[in-house]
């Protein structure tokens, strides 16, 4: 890199790389998610509805089981994760990677296959029957830390495995109890990447849709069930779109203020290679990191057992008979395509939603990272807000801001993905930004100062620090993809149905068959989740390692 | 880097096409069909807007392109109650051509938001008329059904248990006291047919002191079928505890059909005199690209191919004369002629109100 021209052209493509950092983030969120929700709320928000979500003692009785619920979930699934996300982080045993790919299984199972799992499980007769539950508040706060733990595991443990140990072991080394060095050093030192998971968390449950009605009881409603309810039960399109604003704006404020929490708690920092610091346990750890690791895998296996069972044993006896009765012409004129070709759309949708969500994710990090402020801050509650939007808001938003759109936009498969990203970006914004804001500047600054162009500083340094975090990304964009249900049901077309659609088709048609291939569907999606994160997790980066 | 910069521009193009296409007027294939100054393409397909649980035979649907050259594109963007709000929000640039399966719950909120065309079939007049609602024909009746008491009948009549119910009036008898399972009626199509049973069955003034009985007898309130059947049903596969549930009158049948390994009698049992009609109705939607294709469709719906179809795939009864579904199906229908029903009007007028007192009255 010599020469006036060559300098200027690394000058100004730079600038263009900063100016596509926000604009590209934007637009696409702006095309695929703003504009069919500005086109829903003008065409249904009324003011007068609005004050009655506010006015009428029911409503507001929904918004608030809704806030506290939420809470709730999240802290729950926080106190779940966090002793496996230190065990990933910190401890290399046999099956890690394995493990790591079987805790993302509950985040992807349709919620309607996991409550039936659920109720399996608890009713007279069933293995926990002793716990006395009815459908209630703690059935659903179970079912949303069992569908959440991987996003704690994963965001925190990703982030964990990077840090460097020895500040800890300098705090020990001063007489600082194991306690108070993990709540003095090591938690405000993750703050960052506990506070990313909450956040998540926070939006997935307060946004929960099908464990709330098929776990909670018909008694108890969120705003996301009541936006269903008035839309299709009351035909009350006004009251859903006056809740479906509400619900925004209670996202939007609790985003911005996790998100603002969240930079003020990043600390620059000498980042380690988690190959290097994890090590195999001794001694007592053995027992400790053994127990976490067996009562986390026996909370989320047991639902997930409970469904295997029944997939294979039919009529009492023990047969492979749903899984064969996957192929057959009965089954193809339900869903009009045979159910492997829906596991072809779902494994096709999933790698290019990731490939979206990576670009899209990526560059808004960049953008995030670099310049803290009120202007970044906003940009990453806008980029969050799809996860705390209803999936019928944004169907019905599709449905009218695309309807003079050309057939090749509004009709085509790759809708799909496209939404499947969208609800991916918060992922790769949350797990790759806090990786991008702890690498020390310093590191940069040298490395321009020794003549790098800004191009070669970011591949030379913050490609490599913050790749593990792309990958944990990938992990999950192909994790949301593969098991988004409510707004593939508004996008797809029943030629290209995903798997998650295929098991609803399967449980809506009356007969046991029926019922049984829906297990049998389950279990394949459960599958495929499984090999599609352990392929990612092999994508080992450098020296950095893999998690 | 490079490559990634491509992408963004690919997609800042891709956006920008979008965004373009969106305000630039309508597509080429809005213009008038069969419009005089341009030369239209001949239009092959005919879309289909419908609910999750349409299902035809492939070589039914086939037979249909074969006679009319049109091939069915299907848009089932969920249950019956998204499917008619979908239809409504693009009531001036429809979705679809025409539209299956708005039931006389949702008939007049449809009716009145005027998505219909009005088409009159020549099978028609093959249709009890009875069925024939709509004077100004903007629907076509397809199909109907029954939502009834189901019972599982092998769990009746033993070990001291009593024999199994008959009528509404049974379910609030102590012997079955914590026996009966129903759906939420805010939330599932079945529980707002119940709700409508006994309201049709109790009259206006005594269908809350029968759902304060029957909460009182322990019934158990779930937000959807498939919880409430799969689930909770003894007979549903899902070995749940309650041997009365809410379903359908063609249960008998499903349950032979589908049942693994394969039984030649059903489990299940229809208590007769609780059941509720449904309807289903198929329309041209107003604004369809494809009138002529929709026509064709609804006409075809009402040929006896797609009627003798119709009850193995979505476990409706036909309604056209001569009719012959197959054997099985005859065989375990339970369709009973004192079925219920209510003036679809008075549905509409009422519904709303109906559901906020029987969702204050049981689950709240």
């Amino acid at each position: 890199m010599t020469g006036t021209a060559a300098v200027t052209r690394e000058v100004r493509g730079a600038r263009l790389a900063r100016a596509a950092q926000i604009a590209v983030p934007l637009a696409f969120l702006g095309v695929f998610f703003a504009w069919p929700l500005a086109a829903i709320l003008a065409r249904s928000l009324r003011p007068g509805a609005i004050v009655d979500v506010f006015t009428d003692a029911s409503l507001r009785q929904v918004v608030w089981f809704t806030l506290w619920q939420a809470a709730l979930s999240t802290a729950l699934t926080l106190v779940a994760g966090l002793p496996a996300a230190y065990v990933v982080a910190r401890y290399d045993f046999p099956g890690r990677r394995a493990f790591l790919a079987f805790v993302t299984i509950p985040f992807v199972l349709p919620t309607v296959v996991v409550a039936t799992a659920f109720l399996v499980l608890l009713r007279s007769g069933g293995p926990l029957a002793f716990l006395h539950w009815q459908p209630g508040v703690v059935p659903m706060l179970i079912a949303h830390v069992f569908f959440n733990v991987a996003v704690v595991v994963r965001t925190v443990g990703g982030f964990w495995a990077n840090l460097d140990p020895r500040r800890e072991e300098a705090a020990r080394m001063l007489g600082a109890s194991r306690v108070r060095t993990f709540t003095a050093v090591t938690l405000p030192l993750l703050a960052p990447a506990i506070l990313a998971a909450a956040s998540i968390v926070f939006l997935f449950t307060f946004t929960s849709f099908g464990v709330v009605l098929l776990l909670a009881g018909p008694a108890h409603f969120t705003i996301e069930t009541e936006i269903y309810r008035q839309a299709f039960a009351f035909l009350d399109l006004r009251t859903a779109a006056a809740l479906a604003l509400v619900q925004i704006v209670a996202v939007l404020v609790i985003v911005t203020a996790l998100a603002r929490l969240q930079e003020r708690r990043s600390v620059a920092q000498r980042i380690v290679g988690g190959a290097d610091v994890a090590r195999r346990p001794r001694g007592r750890e053995r027992i400790v990191v053994a127990s976490i690791l067996g009562m986390t895998t026996v909370f989320l296996a047991a639902p997930l057992a409970v469904l295997v069972w029944r997939s294979v044993r039919v009529g009492g006896r023990f047969t492979l008979g749903s899984y064969r009765a996957l192929g057959s012409s009965a089954s193809a004129s339900t869903l009009f395509v045979s159910p492997w070709a829906a596991v072809a759309n779902s494994v096709k949708f999933a790698l290019i939603a990731t490939a979206i969500a990576l670009v899209v994710g990526g560059l808004a990090s960049v953008a995030i990272a670099a310049r803290p402020g009120r202007s970044s801050r906003t940009m990453d509650a806008f980029l969050m807000l799809p996860l705390g939007t209803s999936a019928v808001t944004i169907g019905f938003g599709f449905l009218i801001a695309y309807q003079h759109a050309p057939g090749w936009l509004a009709d085509t498969w790759l809708l799909v993905p496209i939404a499947h990203s969208i609800v991916a970006i918060p992922f790769v914004v949350r797990t790759v930004v806090p990786a991008l804001r702890r690498i020390d500047p310093r590191l940069r600054d040298a490395a321009t100062m020794l003549g790098a162009a800004p191009r070669r500083v970011w591949r030379e340094i913050d490609l490599p620090i913050t790749a593990r975090a792309f990958v944990v990304a990938a992990g999950f964009c192909a994790a949301v993809s593969l098991g988004e249900f409510g707004a593939t049901l508004f996008i797809a077309r029943p030629d290209w149905p995903t798997v998650p659609i295929a098991i609803d088709r399967f449980l809506v048609k009356p007969g046991q068959i029926y019922l049984d291939q829906a297990l049998a569907m389950s279990v394949v999606l459960m599958l495929l989740t499984a090999v599609v994160i352990f392929a990612i997790e092999r994508v080992r980066v450098r020296d950095l390692g893999e998690i | 880097m490079k490559r990634a910069r491509t992408a963004s521009l690919a997609f800042a193009l891709l956006i920008a096409a979008a965004a373009c296409g969106s305000s630039g007027g309508h597509p080429a294939a809005s213009a008038p069909a069969g419009s005089p100054t341009t030369v239209a393409p001949k239009i092959t397909t005919v879309r289909l807007l419908t609910h999750s649980s349409f299902a035809a035979s492939k070589d039914v649907l086939a037979a249909f392109t074969r006679e009319t050259g049109y091939k069915v594109k299907l848009v089932q963007p969920g249950d019956a109650g998204v499917m008619v709000n979908e239809a409504i929000l693009r009531r001036n640039d429809p979705v679809a051509d025409a539209l299956f399966g708005v039931d006389n719950t949702f008939l007049t909120r449809a009716l009145d938001a005027g998505i219909f065309e009005p088409y009159v079939a020549p099978g028609l007049g093959s249709v009890p008329a009875a069925l024939r609602v709509d004077s100004q024909h903007r629907v076509t009746p397809i199909d109907d059904s029954d939502v009834c008491v189901i019972d599982d009948k092998s769990w009746f009549g033993h070990d001291g248990r009593p024999p199994a119910p008959t009528t509404l009036d049974d379910l609030t008898d102590p012997r079955y006291k914590n026996l009966t399972v129903v759906e939420n009626a805010a939330t599932s199509s079945p529980g707002l047919a119940f709700l409508l049973e006994t309201i049709a069955r109790k009259g206006e003034s005594g269908w809350t002191g029968y759902w304060r009985a029957l909460k009182q007898n322990g019934v158990h309130v779930d937000d959807d079928w498939t919880t409430a059947y799969e689930s909770d049903f003894t007979a549903g596969g899902g070995g749940g505890d309650r041997p009365i549930v809410v379903s359908y009158g063609s249960d008998p049948v499903a349950d032979v059909v589908g049942s693994s390994p394969h039984r030649d009698t059903p489990k299940v049992g229809v208590l007769a005199s609780t059941c509720f009609r449904q309807m289903e109705f198929a329309g041209v939607l107003h604004g369809a690209h494809n009138v002529a294709g929709a026509q064709a469709l609804i006409d075809f719906m009402l040929t006896r191919r797609f009627q003798d179809d119709m009850p193995l795939q979505m476990y409706v009864n036909p309604i056209v004369a001569g009719a012959q579904p197959p054997a099985v199906y005859r065989k375990w229908v339970v369709d009973p002629p004192g079925a219920s029903s209510i003036d679809p009007a008075v549905i509409s007028a009422k519904r709303n109100d109906w559901i906020r007192e029987w969702t204050d009255l049981v689950v709240r």
